[in-house]
């Protein structure tokens, strides 16, 4: 690992641990904005961190930008940083400017369609949004969809646009965004703008699972070696053993998904590697999810413990921007489609 | 934190290069009708196939050209193998010496050893088993009772081992013996030595398997003579050696890809246009292999750059061959086959193939519970 990246390493986990002590977590699941952690990320710049630098980036690499992102999830962070960064990169990559705080992207469902009407004297928006991430307390969103068969990327302002407010597992605000002939502060094309918004979405997810499947694996080594039953450490079990150990292949395969999904996806999502990261990470969400409860017992299922604030991360996550089966089936209809011969050549080629 | 680092690695121009050229050679040797790539796997004895390898450069090539290899990297070596299990080439004949005995000989062997035997290895006309488990010792390697005593100019064994892979059609075994008796410290005093089955001393008999093949067999050694210069390393070293031939054993692409020509003729058989369970199926398997692929090959830069990933190759060892099992119990849901033992029969089988190998995956090479102790020690938990 590099000098940079080890610095940059500490500095977001400093912040991490300064910031999200249990009750800045439950405050935020109560529905309060996470002030000061928000804040400490700005004044450091990882909001932008993802942005190349002559769009306001802070000049990290992406790598070391999707780092930053997996430590806010091993963290636990209930802060919209994925969405803020994905918004972000959408706006540079269709020319336009960043406004700042913190951002969101619609839409985030398959079946949402938002769409721009061109009318005079401005293209407007409109349409419903379904479990907007952090919709109701980001200021902007940033909209993807189509004009006249083209793609377009929009930035619109969100209020008085929440209809309802519900919240995914792990208590992140989901917001019902509703626009009705809404200005567009801005406009500009991006190919495929929509695919790109989901296909971006699904490796930030896959790299926040990663985030929190290595948190939880460390919760239950911690655990097992601390928890004491037959008169010794329950770590000492080969049952506990080997559980573990699957564990650690599941964050393993997720952490070599992830990080294949980030290498190829620097200007823009690779499809290919983002299907794999999406379906191998999210498979693991729920098999990993599944152990380290297990190894946890009881203590495990109080909210007192801390497990739950990445376990109820993965069972959100893995449903957002497309569940396993979602990007199983694309990927398998495109390796069907090319014919059983053109698998390996396609694989080697990676 | 305990956290398994799996690196990514680019594979150099020259490794992409020999891509191309191993290819085109298993399309011709496909073309010819040398072999049918989905009637093989890594075992499939062929030595014909092996000697043209050999012609090629294909063995023995991280060795020095001293000795017939081919000085090149670990990475190349690793695009030609898993070139070869893609291609479903039969490359059983040399598999073991080229994939771990070789490399054990290179570093531990006598100056005559390394001499009269890597060339043949590497000429592809020179094979290896693999002597290490016996009757009493399995999981348990230490427990070897194999037994060889002090000779003038050498050692003379005796005892059992079994499941030994290839012996019949094999010039050379590894074999794990005790030298001097058990202490404390279990794992001192054996050694390993090279054994020539053409040599007097040695039988070997056929075990056959549960489908009726013949792949392993007794080898059973009556005051066998084997010479000083034939010992590896040192006497009492053994249980360093073969700890480090173990590595090379699981290490490979061999680990997750044996029933890869079930999961290409799978795909075939489904067609271009799947229904929605089949491509969710296919997607799945796709987005394992690549992922497998991609740690399988941090594992080849590992040992490039010298390392001894041992705990790192348990690991995808253990969710390797967990995929390779898979394969055969998720297609047959969804291309409803009876699986056959009837040559040529196709898919049927390919599938009675897969199903038949399968529970040896995870038993062959150290069981799916020892890997998983063996991480569960990475972990610092034992
Ligand atoms: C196809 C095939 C080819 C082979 N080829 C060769 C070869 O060429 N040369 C060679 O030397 N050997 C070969 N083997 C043998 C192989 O190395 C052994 O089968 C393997 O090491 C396991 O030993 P065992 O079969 O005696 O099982 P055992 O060790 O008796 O194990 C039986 C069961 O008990 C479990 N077990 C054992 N110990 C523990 C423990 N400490 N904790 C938890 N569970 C445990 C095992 O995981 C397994 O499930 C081959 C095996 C197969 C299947």
């Amino acid at each position: 690992m590099s000098e940079m990246r080890n610095d940059l390493l500490k500095t977001v986990d400093r912040i991490f641990d300064e910031h999200c002590p249990k009750p800045a977590r439950e405050s935020a699941e109560a529905g309060e904005w996470p002030d000061a952690l928000w804040r400490a990320l700005e004044e450091v710049g990882l909001d932008r961190a993802a942005l190349p630098e002559e769009a306001g980036g802070s000049g990290l690499d992406f790598e070391d930008a999707m780092l930053a992102l997996r430590r806010s999830a091993y963290h636990g962070a209930p802060v919209p940083l994925a969405e803020t960064m994905l918004a972000g990169r959408l706006l540079a990559a269709a020319g336009l400017a960043v406004p700042p705080g913190a951002l969101t992207v619609a839409p985030v469902q398959t079946s949402d369609r938002l769409r721009f009407v061109q009318g005079a004297p401005a293209t407007t928006l409109s349409g419903t949004a379904h479990r907007v991430p952090w919709g109701n307390l980001c200021a902007h969103a940033v909209v993807a969809g189509e004009l006249d068969g083209k793609g377009m990327v929009g930035l619109v302002s969100t209020s008085g646009a929440a209809r309802g407010v519900d919240k995914n597992l792990a208590g992140e605000p989901r917001a019902l965004l509703e626009f009705d002939a809404t200005a567009l502060i801005a406009l500009a094309p991006l190919k495929d703008a929509r695919a790109r918004l989901e296909a971006e979405g699904a490796l930030y997810r896959s790299v926040q699972m990663t985030g929190a499947l290595e948190r939880s694996l460390q919760y239950c080594l911690q655990y097992a070696n601390e928890r004491v039953q037959f008169g010794r450490p329950i770590a000492k079990f080969q049952a506990i053993q080997h559980m573990l150990a699957v564990l650690a292949g599941q964050v393993a395969a997720s952490s070599a998904a992830a990080d294949a999904a980030v290498e190829a996806s620097r200007l823009a999502p690779d499809e290919f590697a983002v299907s794999v990261a999406k379906s191998r990470v999210g498979e693991a969400a729920g098999k990993g999810a599944e152990i380290a409860h297990q190894v946890h017992g009881a203590m495990g299922y109080t909210r007192e413990h801390n497990l739950h604030y990445s376990t109820r991360r993965l069972w959100s996550w893995r449903d957002e921007f497309g569940n396993e089966s979602y990007w199983q089936s694309r990927l398998g209809r495109a390796v069907a489609a090319n014919g059983a011969d053109a698998l390996w050549p396609m694989l080697s080629r990676r | 934190m305990h956290e398994f680092r799996f690196e990514p690695v680019r594979l150099p121009a020259a490794a992409e290069a020999l891509r191309g050229e191993v290819r085109a050679f298993i399309a011709e040797e496909v073309a010819k009708g040398a072999f049918t790539p989905s009637r093989n796997s890594w075992s499939s004895y062929d030595p014909d196939f092996s000697r043209k390898c050999g012609e090629r450069g294909y063995i023995g090539m991280r060795w020095p050209k001293q000795y017939g290899g081919h000085e090149r990297s670990a990475l190349e070596r690793y695009v030609v193998t898993e070139e070869m299990l893609a291609g479903g080439a039969p490359v059983g004949a040399h598999w073991v010496a080229d994939r771990q005995s070789g490399q054990q000989i290179l570093r531990y062997g006598s100056d005559r050893a390394k001499r009269t035997i890597l060339p043949k290895i590497a000429a592809g006309v020179c094979f290896f088993g693999i002597g290490m488990s016996e009757p009493d010792s399995g999981s348990d390697l230490a427990a070897v009772r194999t037994r060889a005593t002090r000779v003038e100019g050498g050692w003379n064994i005796s005892g059992t081992k079994v499941w030994t892979s290839g012996a019949h059609q094999s010039n050379y075994l590894i074999a794990l013996a005790r030298t001097s008796p058990k202490e404390e410290d279990r794992h001192a005093g054996m050694t390993q030595f090279i054994v020539d089955l053409s040599h007097p001393g040695v039988s070997v008999r056929p075990i056959h398997n549960l489908y009726g093949g013949h792949d392993f067999n007794e080898v059973v050694f009556d005051r066998f003579f084997v010479a000083d210069d034939m010992v590896m390393g040192e006497a009492g070293m053994g249980w360093k050696l073969v700890t480090g031939e173990l590595a090379f054993e699981r290490s490979g692409p061999d680990r997750f890809l044996s029933t890869y020509q079930l999961l290409v003729e799978s795909i075939r058989v489904i067609g271009p246009d799947p229904d929605e369970r089949c491509a969710n199926e296919i997607g799945r398997f796709v987005a394992h292999l690549a992922t497998l692929r991609r740690m399988s090959t941090s594992v080849a830069g590992m040992l490039e750059r010298g390392a001894q990933p041992i705990v790192e190759a348990a690991l995808v060892k253990d969710i390797g061959t967990a995929f390779e099992r898979e394969i055969p119990e998720t297609f047959r849901h969804l291309i409803p086959t009876e699986p056959t033992l009837g040559d040529g029969a196709g898919y049927a089988e390919l599938l009675g193939m897969s199903i038949l190998r399968a529970p040896g995956f995870t038993i062959r090479g150290g069981t799916r519970e020892i890997l998983r102790g063996m991480i569960a020690r990475g972990l610092g938990m034992r």
